[in-house]
């Protein structure tokens, strides 16, 4: 019994403390929002909200953040369409090739993500495109492809065909029992995946610096500013993502729960 | 993730119904060609890179196409060390992020089960770091560690494991959640030892995960140049076949180099992974 006990209390101390590991630098750069820092953010020197009250105060961070999210939303626009589609196919229809298309979508993920951009530089550079947002977008919607398609055929694989069946029995259309029977019930994988695909993209640094050119995201802007210090103004945009996100996170949550109560009560 | 949603998706396609097959190619046609064209091409392409010679013109970033096998033998000789130095950073980094993952995927998984509140935090809490900038959060350690600590092997390896916790925890979690209690409580009526358990029924039954899990980490680690660059943890003596990469292609435009080096990357993962995968009896995963 007494390896038991042992057993009990390890679980518990080491679980807290990867938490806190994992949670740390978090509260690290929170508080560093609020540091009376000016161009040097590296040592505490008093709390202020001066740069929450002004977070574009250091030069080009807003841009660079701005940038980041439109090709966020570009990337996520046409990752989830094309990958969704390509998730519907995959679990539906039977052809020829199935598994080599598989391996296709699936080895982006397994790829590290210095080849992924060394690659695409690479092409780009042969075909001489100019480096960019534009080329920044197509980077990014390959990879969100993957993810996507991973994301939904999830959804697909797990729905109930005989609610599809009993609509074409109501003599519903094809495009009919589409738009209105399986894109709705898709839709909370689809939304999924969406937000999963805007998260890789707005957090990518690694493809993006080698296709990007002098073309500046939020992530590169941390990167570039690392040696002489980062803005205080970056930790105050970063922190309104992440406070943004887990209020998301928290709302989804409860009304999940709450529905699924209601559910359990009829 | 991926690994495990891929494997149990791919059990579900045998009920897929055969219907019109113009319809699958409308639906799949504008995604694969997209896949075709920028990730497919531009792997050939690194190949072809690769194999390249430098132009006559001896100008910097001009290169010919040629068939240039030397290149391969001239990188490993010269870049060894960094290749040596990513794998050995890449698997310290794995098991050390194992070691500090499984405890807290079980406490959420299996201790935490019966209450499904505190298990829903526990998990936001897991997956939290990846609402705020992943360079932010590496280069707040470069703060809080001590700086005698900074720019040494253990920096990188810390940062690195730091990096990949959710990527470990997240898949380990998905196992155990799926973990039948009455199987543990079964080994201890046998009059197993907790670890005899553990080690006879536990961990078996979460190998997925851990696989999983070890993949996930360890190949996106091996290429990672944030954490060994000068700027985040690193120092002139920790650079990673990454940081290689990005300064031969961005900086010194040596492209050969750069595609040299990522296809050699590539090739060491392909063959650790294969290995790896099929002495853990989980190829079905793959």
């Amino acid at each position: 019994m007494k390896h038991f006990s042992l057993g009990k209390a390890f679980v518990p101390v080491v679980a807290s403390v990867a938490l806190i590991y994992l949670l740390l630098p978090i509260f690290y750069v929170i508080a560093f929002s609020f540091n009376d820092a000016g161009r040097n953010n590296i040592t505490w020197r008093g709390f202020t909200l001066d740069n929450w009250t002004n977070p574009c105060g250091a030069p080009n961070v807003c841009q660079a953040f701005g940038n980041s999210i439109l090709i966020g939303v570009v990337a996520t626009i046409i990752a989830t369409v094309l990958g969704s589609a390509i998730a519907i196919a995959l679990v539906r229809y039977r052809f020829k090739f199935r598994s080599t298309i598989s391996l296709l979508l699936f080895t982006p993920m397994a790829t590290p993500e210095v080849v992924l951009g060394a690659g695409l530089a690479a092409q780009f550079l042969l075909a001489g495109v100019e480096k960019g947002i534009g080329t920044v977008i197509l980077a990014h919607t390959m990879f969100c492809i993957s993810y996507v398609v991973v994301a939904v055929k999830a959804r697909v694989a797990s729905l109930n065909p005989a609610i599809e069946e009993a609509g074409r029995d109501l003599y519903a259309s094809p495009g009919q029992v589409f738009w209105r029977i399986t894109l709705p019930m898709l839709m909370p994988g689809i939304i999924g995946a969406a937000l999963l695909s805007f998260a890789l993209s707005f957090d990518d640094f690694i493809i993006t610096n080698f296709n990007s050119g002098t073309a500046n995201t939020f992530p590169k802007f941390i990167y570039t500013s690392a040696l002489r210090g980062v803005p205080a103004q970056a930790n105050v945009l970063a922190s309104m993502v992440f406070i943004g996100a887990i209020i998301l996170v928290i709302v989804v949550q409860v009304v999940r729960i709450t529905k699924q109560k209601r559910l359990a009560r009829q | 993730m991926a690994f495990t949603a891929f494997s149990a998706t791919a059990a579900a396609a045998p009920h897929a119904p055969r219907k019109r097959s113009w319809t699958a190619l409308i639906l799949l046609a504008p995604g694969i060609a997209y896949m075709l064209l920028f990730f497919l091409a531009p792997f050939i392409q690194l190949v072809i890179t690769s194999l390249q010679a430098p132009a006559d013109t001896g100008g910097i970033g001009d290169y010919v196409a040629a068939f240039q096998f030397s290149n391969y033998a001239a990188a490993i000789q010269e870049y060894w060390p960094h290749i040596l130095r990513s794998f050995v950073y890449a698997v310290i980094a794995t098991i050390a992020g194992l070691i500090i993952s499984y405890p807290l995927a079980y406490l959420i998984g299996v201790r935490l089960r019966p209450y499904p509140m505190l298990q829903g935090l526990a998990l936001i809490l897991v997956i939290a770091p990846f609402f705020i900038s992943f360079l932010l959060r590496t280069l707040a350690w470069k703060q809080i560690l001590p700086s005698e600590v900074i720019g040494t092997d253990f920096s990188v390896i810390f940062g690195l494991t730091y990096n990949f916790i959710p990527f470990m925890t997240l898949p380990i979690f998905a196992s155990l959640q799926q973990l039948d209690l009455r199987l543990v409580e079964a080994g201890s009526d046998l009059y197993a030892s907790p670890v005899t358990t553990f080690r006879k029924v536990t961990l078996p039954l979460s190998m997925p995960g851990v696989v999983s899990g070890t993949l996930l980490s360890f190949i996106p680690m091996s290429g990672d140049y944030v954490n060994a660059s000068r700027e985040f943890l690193g120092s002139t003596s920790t650079p990673m076949i990454g940081n290689v990469i990005e300064a031969s292609f961005l900086q010194t435009q040596n492209y050969p180099l750069a595609a040299t080096l990522s296809i050699i990357l590539m090739a060491i993962i392909l063959v650790i992974v294969a290995t790896y995968v099929r002495r853990s009896g989980t190829e079905d995963l793959l």
